[in-house]
């Protein structure tokens, strides 16, 4: 039967916040998570299985790109839209959010702000169809936090460029058909190139016995005297900002994911609450979960408050990295947070795979970490109401 | 082929229902409304004829304008154009009677719509429709197939099912599993944006049934469970204290 069986938390009537539209786009990908990646996701997790075939039916519903401009095959859809099918990707599986937002944020995005018109019509249209599966490099074995210290490179060979070194912790990158790789040229400058699988000397080798965002493939991007064409040089993006301002767009559908993976804890937890009975009476009935319960439903109806506002700042053009960086990091807190007290509130059904919590709890952890780490955001967020840096 | 859908816009099928003003009006306060399940079979199946064979689909709504969402997620999951009939849908005869009134002069081929609305269930529109315009009307159809202007469909009877052929055009009042449930693509959602709706003042119909009032109905009592050693315990709460032996 074709029906929602899931409401989200809104506490504070936020519903009455967003458009008709926004609220279609969230009912759609709600039953498309229902129908695609809820009945599969626990058994892909508990195996460390990607299902591939998700890429291809990402792209039919058109969650890939979502705010790319239609001539290029995306969404054209608003900010809140995108967050918001981030938010109902990640209340099933962070991981499956994690390769949605690579591919729009992390491929697309760059490739449709720096990329040539010839690079655009190349490779968007099949990126957002899901016939193309991208992959970012940036953070390598020796330089996480800080990608400036970067010594992937390329050298200029006349008809060519020559590029050699190795990136980690890349999602998607086992099974991607080309990567947006950040590497510095012979004058030291950051610049993005596409690297297409299949060149010689490109190999991608996977991260194995990960214990979170298991459905998801991570792995390595190694560049052993690549050749790559002068033409896969994006023209526009020069310097650490351009994948800055990429990551900036992926913080953003995190700190709308964090929310779907923190309401899927919470609903999870409140209906397991009102069911189990312990001293004759619904555990629910004990203040001392009443009081996790109610922290968790207030700690969610914060975080909406803030990606909602922030969605509004993103669709004016006015939301600062700053900004991003703080709904990032709160959010994401937030919902590793709420899986940790859910998990409790379950006892011992909370750490098998008969419930979500676990998964998502894993997955969090990651979460966390990547697009700047925890720590890191509280310096962005230091380092902009002082004015002085602390990670320098 | 040209074809007409009717949808109903109901409540989520797990919303809780409350009444205001002296139990007369339903409270549609945090209620979120969906076109009706079986209407969405049948506008997946309109798709779907459209699809392989080429034609239009038209959803049609009688409704006040709070519909239009419902009508645009219709637009989106792949219909060519939308009207609503600008009325509250007060009863099944009244709402046959909206479908008739448009789709006389439209010549639709095939009029299809859910075997039921899930919010009143009577499962009486597409029958009144078929009389009102002296068409055949089939219901509850499983299967819908179209040649040669006929449609072959399998509809469920008691014990099994029973495959029947009619001419077109033709009301059919659709369920599962006639067609996959479409969910929009963003591309969908971003086209019915321009789609057009077009909103028509209603036919004037003749009230035949006046509400008095909603009551739901009486709250379960508690569940009192009698061990299986001591089954005379259970006569004598049914003799002594239900009173129904």
């Amino acid at each position: 039967m074709p029906r929602t069986d899931f409401h989200s938390p809104d506490y504070y009537q936020i519903d009455d916040l967003l458009t008709d539209e926004q609220k279609l786009v969230r009912g759609a990908i709600r039953d498309f998570v229902n129908r695609e990646i809820m009945p599969i996701i626990e058994d892909c997790a508990q195996k460390a299985y990607f299902p591939e075939f998700i890429v291809k039916k990402f792209g039919e519903v058109g969650a890939f790109g979502p705010t790319i401009p239609q001539e290029y095959g995306g969404g054209g859809l608003d900010y809140i839209s995108y967050g918001l099918m981030m938010q109902e990707i990640e209340r099933g599986d962070s991981g499956m959010r994690s390769t949605a937002s690579v591919q729009g944020s992390l491929v697309m995005f760059p490739i449709f702000k720096y990329g040539s018109e010839e690079q655009k019509k190349k490779y968007l249209p099949k990126l957002a169809s899901g016939e193309f599966l991208g992959c970012f490099g940036l953070t390598e074995p020796d330089h996480g936090s800080n990608p400036s210290a970067m010594v992937t490179n390329f050298k200029d060979m006349g008809d060519h460029y020559l590029l050699n070194g190795a990136k980690m912790w890349i999602t998607n990158s086992p099974k991607a058909d080309i990567a947006v790789v950040w590497a510095k040229n012979e004058e030291g400058r950051i610049r993005g190139l596409i690297v297409e699988r299949g060149m010689e000397g490109f190999t991608t080798p996977e991260t194995h016995h990960k214990w979170s965002l298991r459905a998801s493939i991570t792995g390595e991007l190694v560049f052993d005297n690549v050749k790559v064409p002068k033409e896969n040089l994006l023209p526009l993006a020069d310097g650490l900002s351009g994948p800055l301002r990429c990551l900036d767009s992926a913080r953003y559908g995190i700190a709308w994911g964090a929310i779907g993976a923190a309401m899927d804890c919470y609903e999870t937890a409140r209906k397991y609450a009102i069911e189990r009975h312990q001293f004759g009476k619904p555990i629910a009935g004990f203040q001392l979960t009443q009081r996790k319960l109610a922290e968790m439903i207030t700690e969610i109806t914060k975080a909406q408050l803030l990606a909602w506002r922030l969605g509004t700042l993103k669709n004016e053009g006015k939301a600062t990295t700053p900004q991003i960086s703080m709904a990032k990091r709160n959010n994401v807190h937030m919902a590793i947070t709420i899986a940790r007290e859910a998990r409790q509130i379950l006892g011992g059904m909370g750490i098998t795979g008969e419930f979500p919590i676990m998964r998502h709890m894993m997955n969090l952890e990651s979460v966390i970490t990547y697009e700047g780490t925890h720590d890191i955001h509280q310096l962005i967020t230091g380092s902009d109401i002082t004015g002085i840096s602390a990670f320098k | 082929m040209k074809i007409l859908v009717c949808i109903s816009n109901v409540p989520d099928t797990t919303s809780k229902i409350s009444f205001t003003d002296n139990n007369t009006k339903l409270n549609t306060s945090g209620i979120q409304f969906i076109i009706g399940p079986y209407d969405e079979y049948a506008l997946s199946r309109a798709i779907e004829l459209k699809e392989a064979a080429g034609g239009t689909v038209t959803v049609l709504n009688v409704g006040e304008a709070d519909t239009e969402p419902t009508i645009r997620k219709a637009l989106a999951i792949g219909a060519d154009d939308a009207i609503r009939v600008n009325a509250f849908p007060k009863d099944a005869f009244y709402v046959a009677s909206q479908i008739a009134a448009i789709a006389k002069s439209e010549n639709y081929d095939l009029i299809l719509m859910g075997r039921e609305s899930i919010d009143y269930n009577s499962g009486l529109v597409h029958g009144l429709v078929g009389e009102l315009l002296g068409i055949p009307s089939v219901s509850p159809v499983m299967k819908l197939d179209v040649e040669g202007g006929k449609a072959v469909m399998s509809r469920e009877i008691e014990g099994g099912k029973e495959i029947v052929e009619a001419s077109l055009p033709l009301v059919a009042g659709c369920q599962e599993p006639i067609a996959e449930w479409k969910i929009p693509n963003m591309r969908g959602i971003m086209s019915a944006r321009t789609k057009p709706l077009k909103v028509v003042e209603p036919a004037s119909v003749t009230d035949n049934i006046k509400l008095l009032n909603y009551e739901l109905p009486a709250p379960k009592g508690a569940c009192k469970m009698i061990d299986a050693s001591t089954p005379e315990k259970l006569f004598d709460l049914l003799k002594n204290e239900a009173k129904v032996l």
